[in-house]
């Protein structure tokens, strides 16, 4: 056979199949197609925003800080959104007051206490189905619990379409959530630390409280902010356990208890049914009422990443 | 070395520490772990409930009115045809799930596959502030922005409202959820088996397509999962974008407007309280079934994505 390539020849054939082809044409296309599908969401992201504020401006620009602590009204030129703001915030309020207690005792539980057994991972696997039910199913739970079973309690007088209701529906809601990052929160803290507790003849609940507890502090913290802006913006439970979405009497005066047994309405329920107002006006005051809604969700999402990034900790 | 006999003898008891101490413990943990109970009576609250106030509505009405020609709660008979509803609920969640999964599996697999550590820590947040944004937002954005430019400008449509833009709508919402479940799933896939294709001379496309997907695939399949039963659940957007809040026709026209199983029970929920049909039947009890039905599916689409994950975990 006389056929022998040279040296060279072979040195360039080899070298080139090791590099490949230098353009990875489809390679880069597809980079390129992945990254597009990230900033297609930021797109989305910016447009939203956009059309909200744009949408928004000509209420703030006439009337001001006004339409934050007006009432709320028919009338397009006075409605505002002061009632629904102390309502929303006084929900948050009770579901911080019922719901992060309980959750972060039932994680500590099922974290640190549990044992294997058939019973706790069931609990665990329905806490988990719990977070994953729709959130107007637990409305549904809200008002044939707590506005019709207990109507004696929690609001006699307005047909149990109180603040405790709105209050207890979104805790339960929320404690699923406030269970799962709770654990996830304990579960980061090495064994170490226990052990060198236990070590020197703590008890579990010394162990939990003076050594688990302080280093997952922050995590839990920052899952149980983030559970309480979820809670902030949730509508739709809140229409079947009665938030009034036309007009409320202003006043909001009386004992805590009154309060809290009263009526109520709350931020995203006005944006809801301004949003089925026909006519540009309401339009308008739907978006300025969503800024609101963002800009509260923004100061505590905000909180959050601030704690986070102060505290977090590699181990 | 001669240890003093005189001292008490070490015991049990002494071991044991003091009795406050443990009477304290039983104390804590007793309170705990009923507060983890508590989470298992919700559950129990939650079918209660539902299979109790459904089983009224079922007795009360009249089996045919449950297949009718449309979803109309308030007519004389009342029509609360099940297909109607169910039919549209899929339908916007399949709309959805049409958004979410390739923007949501693509953005995981940039996160997982490509992104430095540095251009994750940018580009992360950008899923997280889209997941904090509230339904009704979503909801008004889907009436005020999608509707007029896709579904009425690029499709020539012509109704106020329509399926489509609730479907668009609930599919951006379920994006940030598709991610973040998928990209848990691909980052969990072992450094080993990268590197392995890495070695015999595989691209980065390669790798991400033949190793890392079909390593991460049960995950990824319990994200989608996940996604469809937030879309099929979600309430806000529907009640806002899809319109038909008085009733609809069984269609499947999703350029028209129309009823999902949430935005029944939302609608049934502010509209009629006191107020009785022609019929003299409370169609407000319809929502209780409608709810239970919502209740069955979700679960059964939670308990299916949770046995995937967990296949993912027990490989790895």
């Amino acid at each position: 056979m006389a056929i022998v390539a040279s040296e060279a020849s072979v040195r360039s054939t080899v070298e080139q199949a090791l590099r490949g082809s230098k353009r990875d044409l489809r390679g880069r296309l597809f980079e390129a197609a992945l990254l597009g599908s990230l900033l297609l969401s930021l797109a989305v992201l910016l447009a939203l925003l956009w059309s909200v504020l744009q949408t928004a401006l000509p209420v703030f620009a006439e009337r001001g800080f006004d339409f934050v602590t007006s009432n709320m009204s028919r009338i397009e030129s006075r409605a505002g959104v002061r009632q629904a703001l102390i309502g929303s915030l006084l929900l948050i309020a009770f579901v911080f007051v019922v719901a992060v207690p309980l959750g972060i005792a039932a994680a500590i539980y099922l974290q640190e206490y549990a044992k294997d057994t058939k019973l706790n991972r069931l609990l665990i696997a329905n806490i988990r189905n719990l977070a994953g039910v729709p959130s107007i199913v637990f409305g549904i739970l809200g008002l044939v619990v707590f506005v019709q079973a207990f109507r004696v309690v929690t609001g006699p007088e307005v047909y149990g379409k109180s603040i405790i209701s709105g209050g207890l529906t979104l805790s339960v809601l929320v404690i699923p959530i406030v269970i799962l990052v709770s654990m996830e929160a304990l579960r980061a803290v090495p064994t170490s630390i226990r052990e060198a507790a236990y070590g020197v003849g703590a008890t579990r609940w010394e162990v939990v409280r003076s050594h688990v507890l302080p280093y997952a502090a922050p995590g839990i913290f920052t899952g149980v902010i983030l559970s309480l802006a979820r809670a902030f913006g949730e509508t739709a439970p809140l229409l079947l356990v009665g938030a009034v979405t036309g007009y409320l009497s202003p006043g909001l005066g009386g004992s805590l208890l009154e309060v809290l047994q009263g009526q109520y309405t709350a931020l995203p329920t006005i944006v809801f049914s301004w949003s089925r107002q026909p006519g540009d006006e309401w339009r308008e005051l739907t978006a300025a009422a969503i800024i609101v809604l963002l800009v509260v969700i923004m100061i505590v999402n905000a909180a959050a990443i601030v704690l986070r990034n102060r505290y977090e900790r590699k181990w | 070395m001669a240890v003093s006999t005189k001292d008490a003898p070490v015991s049990l008891t002494t071991l044991r520490g003091s009795v406050g101490r443990r009477r304290k413990e039983g104390v804590v943990r007793a309170i705990i772990s009923s507060a983890a109970l508590l989470s298992l009576l919700v559950s129990l609250g939650i079918v209660v409930a539902l299979i109790g106030e459904a089983f009224l509505f079922l007795r009360d009405i009249e089996l045919s009115w449950l297949w009718a020609d449309g979803w109309f709660p308030r007519r004389n008979p009342p029509e609360f045809d099940v297909l109607t509803i169910f039919i549209g609920t899929i339908e916007v969640a399949l709309i959805a799930m049409l958004i979410a999964a390739p923007l949501g599996l693509g953005a995981a697999m940039f996160l997982s596959e490509y992104a430095s550590p540095r251009l994750r820590r940018t580009l992360k947040p950008i899923l997280e502030v889209l997941a904090g944004i509230p339904s009704v937002v979503l909801g008004f954005f889907a009436l005020t922005v999608i509707h007029p430019t896709i579904v009425q400008d690029l499709l020539g449509a012509s109704s106020a409202f329509s399926i489509l833009a609730a479907g668009i709508g609930v599919g951006i919402l379920t994006i940030p959820l598709v991610a973040s479940v998928s990209e848990d799933a691909m980052y969990a896939v072992p450094g080993a088996l990268r590197e392995a294709a890495y070695g015999i001379g595989a691209r980065r496309r390669t790798v991400t397509t033949k190793v890392v997907f079909p390593a991460a695939v049960s995950g990824i399949v319990a994200s989608l999962i996940l996604g469809f039963s937030r879309a099929i659940g979600e309430t806000m957007i529907v009640a806002i974008a899809a319109g038909a809040t008085s009733g609809a026709l069984r269609h499947i026209d999703p350029l028209t407007p129309g009823q999902t199983m949430t935005g029944a029970i939302s609608s049934l929920a502010i509209g009629s309280d006191q107020v009785k049909s022609a019929s003299g039947f409370n169609p407000f009890l319809a929502l209780y079934f409608v709810g239970l039905l919502l209740f069955v599916i979700t679960f059964a689409l939670n308990v299916a994505s949770e046995r995937f994950v967990r296949r993912v975990r027990r490989d790895y």
